[in-house]
Formats: C-alpha cells, structure tokens, sequence
C-alpha cells in the first residue's frame, strides 16, 4: 500500500536534491537560488500568540496549459490544491491561511517571480505559490514555492509528481512543506487516520473499522457493520491495521492486512484479548489479555508466530502499553493501586513504576512520538491531558463531558482524541494542539470515535 | 427466591422431555453480532406459549433474574447477587446439559479499554461463583462486551448503575 508513484523534488535553499525522473523547479527570480534564509522567520515555537499572526496568503496554483486530466481540468485542480493546503495550514493555531477564494489568480510566471508589492499591500507575511502540470506520461507535476513576502525571498521550494488520483498528497506535500520551514516542527499532513465508524441507537450501535487521509478525504470503509470494531491502530508501514473485532463472538485482535483485504488473529488463544498498539518499529505488537478475568499486558511479534510474551503479572486491570520512540519504555495503565494510573516499564516488563499522582485518574496514555510526553485521559473528569515521561507537568488540554483515547499526529504536535455527547452517546472526532488552545472538529460521513494517526507516507 | 419446584419425577420427566424435544428447523437468520439476550435460537416457548423446559425463556422464568449489578469499578459479588446466581445455579442443576454464557458489562463512565477489562471481571466474578455452588466450569463461558451494549440509554446514575451488570444468557 505504500504509494510508490508520489516522487518529491526539492532543490531549497543550498540543499539540491533532485529525486527520481524529476525535472527540477525552475527557481525564483533570476540567477542562482538566493541563499538560506536565517533571519526573518527565528519565531520561537513556545510563544504562540505570536505565530497567531503569521498571514499566509495561498492564491490558486496555475498552469502552464489547461488541460483535461483523471483529476479534471488543471485550472480548477489547481484551484483544489490551494483549497487543501490552505485547509491544512488553518485550525493547528500556528497560521492564518487564506486561500484561493478570497485572493486574485496568478499567472504562470508569477509562480518563480511573485509580484511581492501586491502581497505587501494585502498584509500578507508568507506566500505560497505553485503550479500543476499535465505531463505526457499522464501524470501530474505539481509545484510548490514559499515566499517571504517582506524580504521578498523565496524560503522554500518542493516538487512533486503523482498519478492524478493521489492530487492531495501533493497539496498535503506542500502543505507540510510550509508547515516544516515556518514552524521548525515535522510534518505531519500527508498521513492518514483509521478509526470507528458509529452509527444506529445508543445500545445497538453499529461500529465499522474506516479510514481516511489525515483532512478526512479519500474516506473508506474496511468493515461492514456485521461485527462490531474497535481501538483500531496502523501499522507503522501503513501495510495493515491492528484492531478489534467480534466476529467470532468474543474480542479478539486482528492484524487486518489492507493489501489483500485478510486478517489474522494477533494470537492463537481462546482468551479475549483487546488494546492492541504497535511498537513504534512495528516489530511487536502489545495487546491485553483477559484469563480468568485478570487482565494483563503481553507483546508478541508483528510477524505472526512466535509465543507472546506476558509483560505485567498484576492481579490488577493491566492494559493499553504505549512504547517510547526509541523502543526502551512502555507506558501503560494499571488500577493495582485502586484506580485507573500511568505506569511506565522497561519494554521487559521489569521495573514497573507508577508515574502519575495528579490526582485524577491516568488512562489510555500514548506516548508522544517526540518521547517528551505522554498524553492521557484523565478518566477521573474525562479531559484529555499531557504529562512528562516522569509524570510531571500535568496539563489539560479539553473540556468535554467525555472525551478520550488521545492519539498524537505523527510530529508530536496535535492530539487527537473522540468526544462523547451526554445522553445520546453520539461521539465525534476532535483535535486539539498542544498548547489546548486549537481545537475543532474532524468530520466524518457519520459519527466517529477511536482515532489513530499514522506516521507521514513515505 | 426460587420459584415452586415440580415434583422430582415430574422434573426429571420435563428434562427427558426437553432432550427428545425437536427444536423447530434453525432457518432463522443468525442473531446480529454481539446483541447479547439474543444468542438463543427459538423463543424458548411452546404452543400454548409457556417456556419450553430448560429454554431460555424458562430460565428467565425460573431464576430471580438473569442478571446482577455493580458498583462503580467494582466486581464483588454482594448478597443479593449472590441470591440471584444461587437461584441460577439452582436451574442448572435441574438442566446438567445446559450451557450459559455471562456477559458482563460496563457503564459508559469509563475508557473503552478498561471498561472491557472490567466487563470481563465481573463476568467472571458471576462464573466463579456458579462455580463454587458446583456449577461444571465448563458449562460457562464469559464476554466482555464492556460499554458496548448498555440496557439503560440515559446518562445519569441510575442508568448507569442498571448498566453495570453480567448477564446470564443460555446457549442452546
């Protein structure tokens, strides 16, 4: 499932890097490509407020030829890509975007020497202009420039060939391009998401495993309703999802392979086994299992085969280990001591230590894939909430009459999470930034719960 | 508790009964995924519209109820659960060749994880102590369903106090 066919191109700054049969960008302006600029964009990332300002105008990429193409005419998917990255670039609190509605159209020779004046006039701080080409192999060359509009330089530059049907990824490309070069964070929207698909009443719920590219497009659903799905987690290679299924009557994990449309049983057991999460290598996978009613944590290969191996010993609720980045520690949650609390571990199992004592109850943590916090649900006030590793620093980030399972957008910077609607039990896909202060709704065709982000396509 | 006990030949009569019993022809279509009560597979009444000995529809009628009720994150079996499974392990040993199924379950106030892992707590709980009124371990199996399939729609403490509950479900 990995998409071979998305080629990038980036010849930024002094760093020229031209990658498979791709023609490289002409450059801005004339003459060599201006030198890396250092000044000018040194916003530090832990004043916020300050990124608050920080106009972006993203007019409609251009093109050289009108041409039909599987993804329509490249005068309006030109206009459609501005639209997405413009999306994109919205809500994560770092920006303000326009797009394309709001602004003039360019001209094709406008996209390597912008008319920086009548950016200047608009209070524009950043420019992004770009184009898309109709190649005669059928596919599609999209550009992607981004200018400072002050010191009226170019900042960066990418380009990227793809089949038509995968025209988002280049705009989520180029979004994360942007994103990369202003913020000093890694990219984080050209990635998708599995989670539940809910609907019917409150105590027939259907549940079916869906997925989505990280903006909610190109939405697909994998399970048909039959048997009821949960906690579904990608494999780091996006090659298959980890999930939930009843459909044999008991809870059982499944490795569903999304290539050939499979699944396997995680283990062979006649145990229930739930909670399934990947190792960040994608080598293992840790899932509960429940013998006798005791509930505790193993791992076993992601290969299949292999004897699982049992990672806590607890007479207590064991379930839900997260693993570090760097493969060492899991975090998990234990009631041993009374209530739901954070745990971490050696990824051996040994040295089992409780790490939070905030006060609330520390459910479903995950660790963050920069490995500087564990987010959480406070499952004492249902708030999603963020700790360090050591259980320090304790923040909450939601206020929703019940919101849980904190996912984190593959950079670390966004967490993703669901919401519960009091009485109706609908529930809904919600992102929050880390500083608390961003949030909004992901939509989705029907109600959704139990998000999880993959890592950026490669 | 219990209700009136037939006379032992009569009962032993109804279980012959019930094992020549034909069960109707299965061309019911199989019962939705995880729904629970509904793993039967017939009414469980006859023609005359009483339970068919050893049905479900005479367990729900026989025992004080089919289910028990939790506290909060609790699995502990108090006495008046303890009353009810007492009455169930009563219908079991009337029908040795029935099987049940516990469900446990849990009120939406908690994480899906957790809530699976203490829906299967309290499912065990309830076996564990068929069990030790001389029930055959193997005559009971257990599924979580967690806070999947509440009975009570609110959100409010009563709801959820009616949601936290195993279930005892015969299999046919």
């Amino acid at each position: 499932m990995i998409l071979r066919t998305l080629i990038a191109f980036v010849l930024a700054g002094t760093a020229a890097a031209a990658l498979g049969q791709a023609t490289p960008l002409p450059p801005s302006g004339a003459g060599a490509p201006p030198p890396p600029v250092e000044g000018g964009l040194d916003v530090t990332v832990s004043d916020e407020s300050e990124w608050q300002d920080l106009g972006i105008a993203i007019p409609g990429f251009t093109t050289d030829r009108d041409v039909a193409t599987p993804a329509g005419q490249t005068a309006p998917l030109g206009r459609q890509l501005g639209e997405v990255i413009t999306a994109d670039l919205r809500n994560n609190g770092l920006f303000k975007p326009t797009g394309p509605s709001a602004l003039p159209a360019i001209a094709y020779s406008d996209v390597t020497a912008p008319q920086f004046g009548i950016w200047r006039g608009r209070g524009a701080d950043m420019l992004v202009h770009g184009f898309v080409r109709a190649g005669g192999d059928g596919r599609l060359t999209v550009g992607c420039y981004l200018y400072d509009v002050a010191l009226g330089t170019e900042l960066a530059r990418q380009g990227y060939v793809v089949a038509p049907a995968e025209w988002r990824r280049a705009a989520h490309k180029c979004a994360d391009m942007v994103y990369s070069r202003l913020s000093g964070e890694s990219p984080f929207f050209d990635s998708k998401i599995a989670y539940i698909a809910e609907t019917g009443p409150k105590n027939r719920r259907v549940k079916r495993l869906a997925i989505m590219d990280s903006d909610g497009a190109n939405h697909r659903f994998i399970t048909n309703g039959q048997a009821t799905a949960l906690t579904p987690r990608y494999s780091p290679d996006y090659r298959s999802i980890v999930y939930l299924s009843y459909v044999q009557g008991n809870p059982r994990i499944y490795v569903y392979d999304i290539g050939s449309g499979r699944q396997r049983l995680v283990t062979q057991s006649r145990n229930p086994t739930f909670a399934p999460r990947w190792s960040p290598d994608g080598r293992w996978i840790l899932y509960a299992m429940a013998v006798g009613g005791n509930t505790d944590i193993y791992r076993v290969s992601s290969a299949g085969g292999g004897e699982p191996r049992r990672l806590t010993t607890d007479p207590g609720i064991d379930v839900g280990g997260s693993v570090s980045p760097d493969g060492t520690k899991i975090v998990f949650e234990s009631d041993r001591s009374g209530s739901q609390q954070c745990y971490v571990m050696n990824a051996d199992g040994s040295d089992q230590r409780r790490v939070s004592f905030f006060g609330g109850r520390c459910a479903t943590p995950e660790w963050s894939p920069r490995g500087d916090q564990i987010a959480f649900t406070n499952a004492g006030n249902f708030k999603i909430a963020v700790m360090s590793p050591s259980g320090g620093s304790v923040r909450t980030l939601t206020d929703g009459w019940q919101d849980e399972a904190p996912t984190w957008s593959p950079n670390g910077r966004i967490i993703q999470f669901f919401r519960t609607e009091r009485g109706s039990g609908r529930a809904a896909l919600w992102q929050v930034d880390l500083t608390g202060r961003n949030l909004r709704r992901l939509r989705t065709p029907v109600d959704a719960s139990d998000p999880a982000w993959g890592p950026v396509l490669p | 508790m219990i209700r009136a006990s037939a006379p032992l030949t009569a009962l032993l009569l109804s279980v012959a009964l019930a094992a020549c019993s034909k069960k109707p022809p299965e061309q019911l279509p199989p019962a939705p995924e995880g729904t629970g009560q509904e793993t039967t597979d017939d009414t469980g009444l006859d023609n005359t519209g009483a339970p068919v000995p050893g049905s479900q529809a005479d367990f729900v009628a026989s025992v004080a109820s089919d289910t028990i009720y939790f506290d909060t994150d609790r699995y502990n079996v108090d006495s008046a659960d303890a009353a009810t499974l007492q009455s169930q392990a009563q219908w079991l040993a009337r029908y040795p060749g029935a099987r049940v199924t516990i469900e446990g379950h849990a009120d939406e106030r908690g994480t899906r994880d957790y809530n699976l892992a203490l829906g299967e707590r309290r499912a065990n709980a309830a076996k564990t102590y068929l069990v030790g009124l001389g029930v055959g371990a193997e005559r009971v199996t257990t599924v979580s369903y967690g806070k999947e399939r509440p009975v009570a729609l609110g959100s409010d403490e009563s709801s959820w106090a009616r949601n936290r509950r195993a279930v005892t479900v015969t299999v046919q």
